[in-house]
């Protein structure tokens, strides 16, 4: 099962985040998991249409998800999963 | 027993000002330290306190509180799948950016007005959200809609009339003032007599741009308006607007209007430099008064920086309660006035940028 691993800036609403093992081949169907695990936290990362905040960053390993729109990457049994806050505003 | 408070929504939190025994107004806390705050409110009919967050990163969020400290996170108003704010452009919430209970009669119905242009509505106290479809769908929405200063239009104006609770209007940037009658079924437009200066046909029916419309409570057929191009006032409920600006300013351009509660012929303006500069008035701060439905405005300067000032006031930064007034600027002054704007004393030099000002008497 992949892990997803979250930027300690979302402890401040979610203190007792902690990194997650959940089921899941595409990043769309592992933020379903985070749901179920943390009530509200998707909609931290993506909107109501599903589609990745601007300033939210999700990584597979070292590399950034192709699909902001969707988040339809695949993910491999031991992928970790980043969620990271971009860069922005210098 | 009742406290009177001051509520600022800014740039890093909701702050809080409360006023002493001795009716001195003195800081009392922040709440969401680092967040910034788009409209922080209070409902009278509920005793709730509201507080819209922008997080940059995280999307808006929506809480409420029973007692100002302790607060709760809501679902957010979110647009249904498959909503678009144009063709090919999915609706999603930009900005909660308008609050209003739904009369004194329901409690628990609220109304939050937000970009791209939804309003939405609940009945359970913000528990859950509906989209009003009535304005979403209206025919004018996706064509001739347009945002003014940000991305996309954005409702900022919602006014429940208090003797019908299915009166209401509401202002969009840019759009213009709507109306319904019938709690919000059927929407239509109220903007003859504005003047859109930005338009192939300035006097278009949709597409004007109210920063901000008010109305006096206890005549609420008398609404004000602070333009985009002008300061305008109507006596006949939206039918007809007339411009009342000073045609050499300084009430002009700005954002924040205050109609008086009970006298239809007062109303406050805070003016700025037009939209090119979005800067004070000849780098002073003066609130603007009129006493005689805008045939007049008088200065008012008494207290306020008159040199190298830079300040702008938000739309929602103007608040008015009886005699006193309250208002905080973009470079995080904040300045309260207890007799009609006639003088004013400095509440704090060192906000961050202000988006919000309310008084609540709360118990």
């Amino acid at each position: 099962m992949p892990t997803v691993k979250f930027t300690s800036n979302l402890k401040r609403f979610y203190p007792n985040l902690a990194p997650l093992r959940v089921k899941g081949n595409t990043v769309a169907e592992i933020l379903k998991e985070v749901e179920a695990n943390h009530a509200g936290l998707r909609d931290y990362i993506v909107d109501e249409n599903g589609v990745l905040r601007k300033h939210v960053n999700i990584f597979i390993g070292n590399d950034m998800v192709s699909d902001r729109q969707t988040l339809q990457d695949t993910l491999a049994e031991n992928d970790e999963v980043y969620i990271m806050q971009a860069l922005s505003g210098g | 027993m009742a406290q009177n408070l001051l509520l600022f929504g800014t740039r890093k939190g909701l702050v809080t000002y409360h006023q002493k025994n001795n009716g001195n107004w003195e800081y009392r806390d922040t709440q969401f330290l680092g967040a910034p705050v788009s409209i922080a409110s209070y409902d009278q009919n509920t005793g709730t306190y509201w507080a819209f967050l922008d997080h940059g990163h995280w999307g808006c969020k929506l809480h409420r509180s029973k007692d100002g400290k302790n607060w709760e996170e809501l679902e957010a108003p979110k647009y249904p799948e498959g909503e678009e704010i144009k063709e090919g452009i999915p609706a999603s919430t930009k900005l909660l950016w308008a609050f209003s209970n739904g009369g004194s009669d329901r409690p628990g119905t609220v109304y939050i007005g937000t970009e791209p242009g939804g309003l939405f509505k609940s009945t359970d106290n913000g528990d859950s959200f509906e989209l009003v479809r009535g304005l979403w769908d209206h025919p004018s929405r996706k064509t001739q809609w347009f945002g003014g200063g940000r991305d996309h239009p954005g409702i900022h104006s919602i006014l429940v009339d208090p003797k019908d609770s299915d009166h209401i209007y509401i202002g969009i940037s840019c759009a213009g003032v709507f109306e319904t009658l019938d709690g919000g079924a059927n929407w239509h437009p109220m903007n003859h007599g504005l003047q859109a200066e930005f338009l192939p046909d300035p006097s278009s029916e949709i597409g004007q741009d109210p920063h901000l419309v008010d109305w006096c409570k206890a005549n609420p057929k008398v609404m004000w308006q602070q333009n985009h191009c002008g300061i305008y006032r109507t006596v006949d409920g939206g039918a007809n607007w007339a411009d009342i600006s000073q045609p050499e300013g300084p009430a002009n351009f700005g954002f924040a209007i205050a109609a008086h509660e009970t006298d239809p012929e007062v109303a406050w303006v805070v003016p700025g430099v037009s939209d090119e500069m979005r800067v004070a008035v000849d780098n002073a701060l003066c609130v603007c008064r009129t006493e005689d439905g805008g045939k007049t405005w008088k200065a008012l300067r008494k207290g306020l920086p008159q040199s190298a000032v830079f300040d702008i006031t938000y739309r929602h930064a103007l608040a008015l309660q009886g005699e006193k007034l309250a208002f905080g600027t973009t470079t995080g002054n904040a300045y309260m006035s207890m007799n009609n704007g006639d003088s004013w004393q400095t509440l704090n030099t060192n906000l961050p940028m202000v988006h919000s000002v309310e008084f609540a008497v709360v118990d």
